[in-house]
């Protein structure tokens, strides 16, 4: 246990050294999961406007396979989006595998599900009052959706962070697309598994104790945006 | 506010984003898959290094298994493949997926285990002793372990192969008891189990140096030709898959065997562990099995396409 405290004081010594390696992969840890969160977010909040807001057959059923696919497994995703990705594969041309690029999209696509379904879920719950009231002031579908987010924003923000938060701290899209390649797709969690099964626990721990603060510090932000 | 803000952080974002890909700069890069065991010795790392600084191009290096390293050249998803393990190798290049072998290093597999070896095998020839492993395993599992890889990777072949030769068939192996225990994983997370097991196992010389000291387990046995661990390189055929980038494949190949590359081979991991990890194939073709043609010789293979 003694490895838990020691990895505490590596963390602040990699910290406080700015080692160039530990710097390098945080930076693109967050680079490849903020830009893959950015990329879902677009999508899939208005999607989940979509979705929401109109009625269609099978609208139930769809949903019910959005919630399902919140507990896809990491490294189920990565070997789907792998075979799609692969030179032998049906978007091999696009040269996207062992990249960054197709890093963020394979966890832009992990974290899809999350994104949709609760904006969904956070759309659902604005009153409906506010949804009548700006019907009769003559809102446009589109304008309806976008008055709904704003008065959901809390919620779709919480569900933003959230598919930010999964794809930071995934390992199985990231190995898998990524390759782990050093200098160009090593990320905190598949250092981190790296160092673990080389037995540097320590180092380990240190990364991961790296990895939370910055989800913490992203959340911090994130809330001053959400307004409290 | 809050809008104001978001917009400006959004901003900022998308700069993140455009400089990241401005940046990148448009370096040739040259795929490699190869396998965890050749990978965790460090080797790989200064060749990318000194390739780098020589050609100005970045090895991207990718491992696991030799079956998945296989499966990535198989795909085309890699340029250049480096593995150990003959009988797949043959295969690639017989099935069209690479274009030749070429011998490139070699070190020997140990049979290590905990001092005290209780199964008392030391001084036996390897397949003997693997058979006196399971012998005492069934019959005292608690005293006497075996830690397979289990992942289909050259060493496991390697081990296979030892299996045969004792005069078993694999499958009556791994299901004969608890004695057997399948790891699943790379070859330092299998010797960190069997070091905690206290069990033996089979593991190229340059891992288990560089793990050794963090393990109690010692060299049971070493040498031999049934123990020979030969890494060969192969280009990706570019005939079956036309987007690797083979000039650059066999360039790299080339690389490797040329008298500097040879050097830094032999010399690799002396300063840190005493003694070189690797041999180098020039000069030693025949030791090794490999023929002449194959062996510390440039490609000559063509690029051209059919």
């Amino acid at each position: 246990m003694e490895e838990i405290y020691s990895g505490l004081l590596r963390a602040l010594e990699l910290i406080a050294a700015r080692d160039p390696q530990v710097v390098e992969i945080t930076f693109r840890s967050l680079f490849i999961s903020l830009s893959s969160a950015f990329l879902a977010g677009i999508i899939c909040i208005p999607l989940g406007g979509i979705i929401e807001f109109r009625q269609f057959w099978g609208k139930r059923a769809l949903i019910n396979l959005i919630q399902t696919l919140y507990s896809l497994p990491t490294v189920t995703v990565g070997l789907l989006v792998f075979l799609l990705i692969s030179r032998s594969g049906p978007l091999g041309g696009l040269n996207l595998l062992f990249s960054p690029t197709g890093m963020i999209f394979g966890q832009a696509i992990l974290i899809s599900p999350i994104m949709i379904g609760l904006t969904v879920t956070a759309l659902a719950s604005v009153s409906p009052q506010i949804r009548d009231t700006a019907r009769s002031l003559g809102a446009t579908e589109m304008q309806l959706i976008i008055t709904v987010i704003k008065e959901a924003r809390v919620a779709v923000i919480a569900a933003v962070l959230l598919g930010f938060g999964r794809a930071l701290s995934e390992v199985g899209v990231a190995m898998m697309i990524g390759g782990n390649i050093r200098g160009y797709t090593r990320v905190l969690t598949t250092a981190i598994a790296l160092e673990t099964s080389m037995g540097n626990l320590e180092l380990s721990i240190a990364l991961g104790i790296i990895l939370i603060s910055i989800s913490l510090a992203i959340n911090l932000l994130l809330n001053r945006f959400q307004g409290r | 506010m809050a809008g104001k803000n978001l917009r400006i952080f959004l901003l900022l974002l998308a700069l993140a984003v455009l400089c990241s890909a401005a940046g990148a700069a448009e370096k040739e890069r040259l795929r490699l898959a190869t396998t965890t065991s050749l990978q965790d010795t460090g080797l790989l790392d200064m060749i990318k290094d000194k390739f780098d600084e020589k050609y100005n191009v970045a090895l991207d290096v990718v491992s696991g298994g030799t079956g998945i390293a296989i499966q990535y050249a198989e795909r085309g998803d890699v340029d250049v493949l480096i593995v150990h393990d003959k009988v797949r190798e043959l295969k690639f290049v017989q099935d069209g997926y690479g274009l030749e072998r070429r011998c490139i290093a070699y070190n020997y597999f140990y049979l290590v285990g905990p001092k005290d070896d209780p199964a008392g095998v030391k001084g036996m020839n390897s397949s003997l002793a693997m058979a006196s492993i399971m012998e005492k395993g069934n019959a005292d599992p608690s005293k006497v372990m075996f830690v397979s890889r289990g992942d289909n990777s050259g060493t496991h072949a390697r081990e296979k192969l030892l299996w045969k030769g004792a005069g078993y068939n694999y499958s009556a192996v791994n299901s004969s008891g608890p004695w057997y225990i399948e790891a699943g994983q790379g070859m330092g997370a299998t010797l960190n189990i069997a070091n905690e097991k206290q069990a033996y196992t089979l593991s190229d010389m340059s891992t288990f140096m560089a793990y050794q000291g963090n393990l109690t387990l010692v060299p049971i046995i070493e040498g031999g030709d049934e123990l020979l661990n030969v890494y060969v390189a192969m280009a990706v055929n570019p005939k079956t898959h036309p987007g690797v980038n083979c000039e650059l494949a066999n360039e790299f190949i080339n690389y490797l065997v040329s008298d500097e590359a040879q050097d830094l081979i032999a010399s690799f991991g002396k300063e840190k562990f005493g003694t070189p990890l690797f041999s180098p194939a020039r000069g030693n073709c025949e030791l090794i099995g490999c023929s002449e043609a194959e062996c510390a010789v440039p490609t000559s293979a063509s690029c051209a396409a059919a």
